[in-house]
């Protein structure tokens, strides 16, 4: 039988009682009396509270205890009580076994269903896959559902229609919204080469993808498998916890006995007032509240940072999160874009980009792809003819272009070239802000300077604002040399700058910060996997290598720093929430146990087992709800985002 | 005299608790049968677990079967913390559970309230 059905019995036959209790002022009294009492409460008994017996029975067997020990032997007290009571002509109290019961199968109804509310983030994410996919197989596009889908599939997105797995675009441009899986609120534009994420959204364009990963693999498929363990994980906390849940159960059943032994033997109290007191603090005390304290906000808030694009991979990184003072940051591919990308073209602009873009066409040097990435997007091409392409070790390559010598490369050609004194100057400038600039000229003269770096995240200074106004010491941790990264560092308002450091020594750094408390470090290289693991909280980028995602506690799907802000923002929450819903439920067991014992008595507080068997419902609930609530405190980081 | 004798008896009770639920009391483990490359292990669950304790074989694709015969909701809910596994334990249903076995070691798993707690013991 369903908890739900079986509360509504119980609560349909200790209705009339409740009732009589109401209105008893008043001389209401059951018809029947005491036998309508005992035919009521002996149905309660039999069907509600039968289950609470069985368990408790069962588990006594194997030396366990728990919730419902305590309820099972508090009712049958009171129900045995009542029927000798009965029997000899005293008082009964048949009516708080009913309520006892029926109060505790209230509080397991709404338990249940909110349960079932913290633990939905999972199933919510496995929803957003799309059901079947559009798979062009020999020339024939055929409609399969997502399970038969296999790597290599060309599969086609119509505007509309939820992108089946990851892939990479081969045919077609499209605007596609992947705020579900990385909570990017921005449609992203892609094309040709792009990769595009399963069960994320295409907008406007038709486009064909090959799969590049399917099933378990695919991006949403390990998030849904790191938010399961997140929720699942422990946080250092509960150690507490357990112990107390070991001995808690066995513990109260020896108060309640010291009740009924003081009120009886030494205050002289009758069987039937010590025994209610004895009763009160078997159902008063409630060991789900403590159990439920952290996996309900566990749930609910690696749950909400999963919808935001932050993956918190367990509790323990949760709680240690709560005492970071240092924020540790790679530069290239974490504060940086990771591309170096022209910022000043000095001189003739086209025909500098011009001569470079067709010098540097055939190079794969990362400055090259600079080079003609900007030539692409400002629409200069080459027409002219090249001719004895030559590569001048250390410094650049020449070339003759239309009847011309032309060159491109780095202040070294200054050698054999010659330069304006105001280009000299521009070229001092540039290298001072830590630019590689590169020379570009015809016949022996420089024409023009390009100026190229690796510049930050747009996003990059807003971030390390925050963490500033968070209290918290920004540091950046890079290989590179201290002219670039200090240039970078004042760009983005980075407090401490530690450049040049071998990718080998940046664990030791950590672990040097880590003097001064814990340190969090923001990275997503292979080289930053060490450091990841040495720092306190190693929070990875999602664009990184699959060995920093491994290597990281948390792991931002956005690449966006402000996300960092989000992570620790969040995980305090719901470690505030953790030791918000132990103390609650603490203080209701370390207040309760002795108001029901009538310690307060003589104050005329005293706690009727019915009573007490609503307030541990309640405990629970509120614990639950509690936990709720995490889905709905506002973030300051959030609202930034909005506001930008 | 019944004051007295409530004393006592209520003293002797306080005895039998500590006796009972701290006293050492043997938990039967249960080491998995291994066939056609396959190890399973069955877990009644009431009142807590039989058996609580479960040996697996490292290597070798383990499925553990839950059958919930207990109807507390403390119960409802198994979880394996170090897999990733929270799952729902329908009454009188034998629930299978893959387990991961390529990491030897020790690992808990517990009941949704973490109340109930199980061993589960991968060897070489």
């Amino acid at each position: 039988m369903s908890i739900t059905k079986r509360f509504i019995i119980a609560l349909i036959f200790s209705l009339p009682m409740l009732i009589q209790m109401v209105l008893m002022p008043w001389g209401v009294m059951l018809p029947g009396g005491h036998f309508t009492q005992l035919g009521l409460t002996t149905v309660v008994m039999l069907v509600a509270a039968r289950p609470f017996l069985q368990s408790a029975w069962a588990s006594f067997k194997k030396h366990h205890s728990n919730m419902d020990t305590l309820v099972a032997i508090g009712t049958v007290t009171a129900y045995s009580y009542s029927i000798y009571a009965m029997i000899t002509g005293q008082a009964v109290f048949f009516e708080s076994a009913a309520l006892v019961v029926t109060f505790v199968l209230l509080g397991q109804v709404f338990e249940e269903r909110m349960r079932r509310n913290a633990s939905n983030a999972v199933e919510k994410l496995m929803n957003l896959q799309a059901k079947d996919a559009e798979v062009i197989r020999d020339g024939q596009t055929v409609v399969i559902p997502l399970a038969q889908v296999v790597a290599g599939d060309v599969i086609r997105v119509k505007p509309g229609q939820k992108i089946a797995v990851d892939g990479t675009i081969i045919e077609g441009t499209s605007t596609i919204d992947e705020a579900m899986v990385t909570g990017e609120s921005m449609p992203a534009v892609k094309k040709v080469g792009d990769k595009v994420i399963g069960a994320t959204m295409n907008q406007t364009g038709t486009f064909l993808f090959r799969a590049d990963k399917v099933g378990n693999d695919t991006m949403l498929a390990q998030i849904v498998a790191l938010v399961k363990k997140a929720q699942t994980s422990h946080a250092p906390i509960q150690n507490l916890t357990d112990k107390v849940s070991d001995i808690f159960v066995p513990v109260v059943l020896i108060i309640s006995i010291l009740t009924f032994m003081v009120w009886f033997s030494l205050l002289g109290a009758s069987l039937g007032v010590s025994l209610i007191f004895a009763v009160s603090v078997l159902v008063i005390a409630c060991p789900c509240a403590l159990g439920l304290a952290t996996p309900t906000a566990l749930m609910v808030g690696t749950g909400r940072s999963a919808k935001l694009g932050v993956l918190i991979k367990n509790g323990d990184v949760l709680e240690a999160v709560n005492d970071v003072k240092t924020v540790v940051f790679d530069k290239t591919g974490t504060i940086t874009v990771g591309q170096p990308v022209v910022t000043d073209i000095v001189g003739d602009q086209t025909a500098t980009l011009k001569i470079a873009a067709a010098l540097e066409a055939s190079s794969e040097h990362p400055l090259a792809t600079a080079i003609i990435k900007r030539a692409e997007a400002d629409q200069v091409q080459s027409t002219a003819q090249l001719a004895d392409f030559k590569a001048i070790e250390g410094k650049g390559v020449t070339a003759t272009l239309d009847q011309a010598t032309a060159f491109v490369g780095n202040d070294k050609l200054l050698a054999d070239a010659t330069i304006s004194a105001t280009l000299k100057a521009e070229m001092r400038r540039l290298q001072n802000e830590a630019k590689t600039v590169v020379l570009v000229g015809m016949n022996q003269q420089v024409i023009g300077l390009i100026a190229i770096q690796d510049t930050p995240k747009a996003t990059s200074q807003a971030a390390i604002q925050a963490l500033k106004e968070r209290g918290l010491k920004t540091v950046m941790l890079t290989g590179d040399n201290q002219l670039v990264a200090q240039a970078i560092a004042k760009q983005v308002g980075i407090d401490q700058v530690i450049a040049d450091v071998l990718p080998s020594d940046k664990a030791a750094h950590v672990q040097a910060l880590q003097k001064n408390g814990k340190v969090a470090f923001v990275g997503d290289g292979i080289n930053d996997a060490p450091a990841l693991t040495a720092a306190d909280v190693g929070i990875a980028m999602g664009s990184g290598t699959d060995i920093a995602i491994d290597a990281g506690g948390i792991v931002l799907v956005k690449n966006d720093l402000r996300d960092v802000v989000t992570a620790l923002e969040l995980s305090q929450k719901t470690f505030d929430r953790i030791k918000l819903n132990l103390f609650w439920a603490f203080v209701y067991n370390v207040l309760g146990i002795p108001v029901a014992a009538g310690l307060f008595y003589t104050l005329g507080i005293t706690l009727s087992p019915e009573l007490a068997g609503l307030a541990m419902a309640f405990s629970s609930l509120s614990v639950v709800t509690s936990s709720l609530l995490l889905n709905r405190t506002r973030l300051k980081s959030q609202q930034r985002t909005v506001a930008a | 005299m019944a004051q007295i004798s409530v004393l006592i008896v209520g003293m002797a009770a306080i005895g039998f608790i500590l006796w009972w639920f701290f006293g050492h009391h043997a938990t039967q483990a249960t080491v998995a049968q291994v066939t056609d490359q396959e190890q399973s292990v069955d877990i009644l669950v009431n009142g807590g677990y039989s058996p609580e304790k479960v040996v697996l074989k490292q290597g070798v694709p383990a499925t553990l079967n839950f059958t919930r015969q207990d109807a507390s909701s403390c119960l409802d809910h198994v979880v394996f913390p170090d897999f990733g596994i929270n799952q729902a334990l329908p009454r009188g249903q034998k629930v299978a559970i893959k387990i991961d076995t390529d990491q030897a070691g020790d690992y808990t798993w517990a009941c949704g309230m973490d109340m109930f707690h199980g061993k589960l013991v991968i060897t070489k």
